[in-house]
């Protein structure tokens, strides 16, 4: 295992050069990240605890945060022909068996009560006539349970979270803060260094416990659905605090995303019975294992197939020359014109207002052309099913963790639920945790001095750097693309290796435009760059030395799965020299052997999972 | 040949500059490119240190709205393009009406107060156990607020209301419209407790009814449908504590 902290700093103490970074203010919980998981996190500790006192920072106000672009749904089993069992198989083998089961086990059982819990907050969930929850059919999922608030369940989602944080006083806010450090010492983080970007004033924020909920990296890509804040911040501060990250190898690309701006059209315009369409109008899916075209969505089936083996599909197709080809790469087409105008403005009001707004077509009468697109990570900081980290009072939840449910391959309306389970279950148990630790003693405020001084020297006070931001984030994003995007091979994920060390150098050679104080986001994305460029060499380390393909990580010169030495997650730490190291820890099994994903089965002839731990052994 | 287009931006730096000034920059024109490629590519390309809010570029997260010539926009659904032919000129300044960060960062702890001060969650008088499953709630129910429920609390309607303009502590057009979302929704019983802000003179009737809050907003919220449906609720309450002195109740809405 990896060792969890490097040895204290050295107390120089010295004075700021600006602001105060002495003036630490104390919390109890320190949530990074205003999102569906910070601030599911923030009230159950506030639950736990009245008296405690806790606090969310993050880089944008809470409801600018990412998981408002979340639409389809959230997956928790409410209806009565449903089970917890098979949502967690349809999990556990849509991850190929890469899932922690015991995690996937509490995760089916908790997320229809928080989802229920959300729904007494006020979130306007989509109905059935009687006034019942309503569900739908997602990717994977061998039944309709994705609850969802029309086509925009991650806005309602956050801005009801959001809206409800604000009657718990305990609850402090310090909107628009950028975290550049976790602060460390005897053994446990104890607050972070974060810049205030109204005033520049860069100060200790200091906390018994912290849980990171920053959400994913998607950035690290050129073509992505996420937000310009995905930057990986937490998993960058988790690794150089010396916290694993695990899993980090597998990166989901979402099949429809629209060209050249990456904005995401929902699984759900599929799972109201979308088509995907090769450039001969054909339903090529069913080309690939995934069963038969039938004119009505079928489970698990056609282009209700898992995310990773649609994107699969479409690099085979693109190959076949059956795609068609445009300034901003090759499509295929979304059909969702037999649908009719009233499903489309009822069940998918946000997908028209997307193509309209964005792409200038109407989905109602013209095909929409989508191409895979970089949209979640699997991996991230190792945490427990209580959402701790191996490092004593840092817990992580939501995108930004790996508990891990999802495994080699995300099922689509697991990520929001997985928000709120998690963030519920980190909270609770930071806030236990806290309870029992003493305040933060004066080294850490050393340490937050050094970190001053080091952002002063290498960014605000510079002279002489010659190398813009936004060049060596382009070359990284193109890097991590050409080798690690839906198919790998292990000599480009070599070069990429190479690439990524220069990148690191011409990194501290780096010029802002900007030395302000004021607002200086410009510093804000020089540091967001160090954070992805860190989060980049986890990807390429841990897609180099997985050597078999497993869902979203696809190897051309390892094309099997290879359970007898990879049914185990990687776990990438940072040596105290700089480079790293890639270890394996097994995955744990309850109840269902690995097993052959199998998709596209007519419904009458299913085989009825899940299937016990004596199953035989089908890989 | 690519076709070229002016930005005229407010830049303003606290640090070093006694008031806003507009500085010019060339860009190109892409037909996919909104008004927030452009920006990007300045902040890439020409001057790091523009500064600007964005984040989710798919009109969802509310960051990116500024006044592009002279109306509230959110920036990236604003196509470049369709400002082409006006002279080869676009003015982008921050949203009007809000105390300036710098260049094009407005502050907004004042709107979150407001935003607050509705008391903008689900109010019940009981909580019944989670065990006792969801809350009822027919689609007709959902539909008579959920258009306010789309809010993306992205100011554009501050910037547009003159009233804001001249009246600072007037509470506006979104937090009105949020206080009216929950107000209107079956499951909450907390429309009493809000009027106390809303019925204040820099509550709803501070509106004048100009209705430019619903012809900019990028959501259709329509938060002036939502004002005069209020005031119409609050007249009916001030009728009924008349008709009913004793034992009335504010219902929220008429079901």
């Amino acid at each position: 295992m990896c060792p969890h902290v490097g040895p204290v700093e050295a107390a120089r103490l010295a004075p700021p050069l600006f602001g105060k970074a002495m003036d630490a203010s104390l919390h109890d919980v320190l949530l990074v990240g205003g999102g569906g998981a910070g601030l599911r996190a923030a009230i159950a500790a506030a639950e736990v605890n009245p008296k405690l006192r806790i606090a969310v920072i993050s880089k944008v106000y809470p409801m600018r945060s990412h998981t408002v672009s979340a639409e389809g749904g959230a997956a928790g089993v409410i209806k009565p022909d449903d089970s917890l069992d098979e949502h967690a198989y349809d999990t556990i083998s849509g991850g190929d068996w890469l899932c922690d089961q015991d995690a996937v086990e509490a995760f089916a059982k908790e997320a229809p009560q928080e989802l229920l819990q959300l729904e007494r907050w006020g979130c306007p969930w989509s109905r059935e006539p009687d006034g019942h929850i309503a569900v739908r059919a997602f990717g994977g999922m061998k039944k309709r349970r994705t609850w969802f608030a029309a086509d925009k369940t991650g806005f309602h989602m956050l801005h009801t979270l959001f809206q409800t944080t604000l009657k718990y006083e305990p609850i402090t806010r310090y909107d628009e803060w950028f975290v550049t450090k976790l602060l460390v010492d005897d053994g446990r983080v104890q607050g972070v260094v974060a810049i205030e970007l109204m005033s520049g004033k860069i100060q200790a924020i200091t906390a018994k416990a912290v849980i990171l909920c920053t959400g994913g990296c998607g950035r690290v890509f050129p073509f992505t659905t996420n937000a310009n804040i995905k930057n990986g911040d937490g998993m960058a501060l988790a690794y150089r605090a010396g916290a694993p990250l695990k899993d980090m190898e597998f990166v989901q690309y979402h099949p429809t995303g629209l060209p050249f701006t990456g904005i995401l059209i929902t699984e759900a315009a599929r799972s109201e019975g979308g088509y995907m369409l090769n450039k001969d109008g054909y339903r090529y899916l069913q080309d690939y294992n995934l069963g038969k075209p039938q004119p009505k969505p079928v489970l698990r089936s056609m282009e209700l197939g898992p995310r990773d083996r649609l994107s699969q599909a479409f690099v085979k197709e693109d190959e076949k020359g059956r795609t068609i080809q445009t300034p901003y790469g090759s499509i295929v087409h979304l059909d969702l014109r037999h649908l009719g105008e009233k499903v489309i403005n009822t069940k998918l009001p946000f997908v028209r207002e997307l193509c309209l707004k964005y792409q200038n077509i109407d989905p109602v009468k013209e095909l929409i052309p989508v191409r895979p697109v970089v949209h979640y990570m699997m991996g991230g900081v190792s945490t427990d099913i209580n959402g701790a980290t191996p490092l004593a009072g840092q817990y992580a939840a939501g995108e930004v963790a790996c508990v891990s449910i999802n495994g080699a391959n995300r099922l689509g309306s697991n990520s929001l639920p997985e928000c709120l389970v998690f963030g519920a279950r980190a909270g609770e148990a930071a806030a236990l945790f806290a309870a029992e630790q003493n305040a933060p003693d004066g080294n850490v405020l050393a340490q937050a001095s050094d970190e001053q001084r080091r952002l002063e020297t290498q960014f605000l006070r510079k002279t002489g750097g010659r190398e813009r931001i936004s060049t060596i984030r382009e070359e990284m994003q193109t890097t991590v693309e050409k080798s690690a995007g839906i198919y790998r091979e292990g000599s480009s994920l070599k070069e990429a290796t190479n690439k990524l060390r220069e990148l690191q150098e011409r990194y501290h050679d780096i010029n802002l435009d900007d030395r302000s104080r004021t607002f200086n986001t410009e510093l804000e994305a020089a540091l967001e760059l160090g954070f992805m460029l860190d989060v980049a060499e986890s990807i390429v380390q841990s897609a180099l030395h997985r050597t078999e393909s497993r869902g979203a990580h696809q190897r051309t010169d390892f094309p099997a799965r290879d359970d007898n030495k990879f049914l185990a997650h990687s776990l990438i730490c940072r040596n105290a020299d700089g480079s790293s190291r890639v270890e394996y820890v097994p995955v744990k099994i309850t109840r269902w052997a690995p097993g052959e994903r199998v998709y596209g089965e007519q419904p009458q002839e299913k085989h009825e999972q899940p299937q016990a731990i004596s199953a035989e052994r089908a890989s | 040949m690519v076709d070229k287009i002016i930005l005229e931006i407010t830049r303003y730096s606290p640090e070093q500059d006694v008031e806003p000034r507009f500085e010019s920059y060339e860009v190109p024109v892409y037909k996919e490119w909104v008004v927030l490629d452009a920006l990007n590519y300045i902040k890439d390309k020409v001057d790091g240190s523009l500064t600007y809010r964005w984040s989710c570029r798919m009109g969802i997260c509310g960051s990116c709205g500024m006044m592009v010539n002279g109306e509230p926009k959110l920036t990236c659904a604003t196509f470049l393009s369709a400002y082409a032919r006006n002279g080869n000129k676009v003015r982008v300044e921050p949203l009007r009406y809000f105390p300036v960060v710098r260049d094009l960062v407005t502050e907004l702890s004042d709107f979150l107060v407001k935003l607050r001060n509705v008391k903008p969650w689900l109010i019940r008088k009981d909580e019944p156990p989670l065990s006792q499953g969801e809350f009822l709630q027919t689609p007709e129910q959902l539909e008579r607020y959920k258009q306010f429920s789309m809010c993306i609390n992205c100011t554009l309607c501050y910037a547009a209301c003159p009233v804001v303009g001249l009246d600072p502590v007037f509470v506006g057009p979104a937090a009105i419209a949020l206080a009216q979302r929950y107000n209107m929704d079956s499951r909450d019983q907390g429309a009493d407790e809000r009027m106390a802000v809303l019925a204040h003179p820099e509550g709803v009737w501070g509106c004048t009814f100009v209705g430019e809050c619903t012809r900019v907003c990028p959501k259709h919220v329509d938060p002036a449908g939502a004002i005069q449906q209020y005031k119409l609720m609050a007249v009916l309450d001030w009728v009924k504590s008349f008709v009913m002195p004793r034992g009335h109740k504010s219902q929220g809405c008429p079901q």
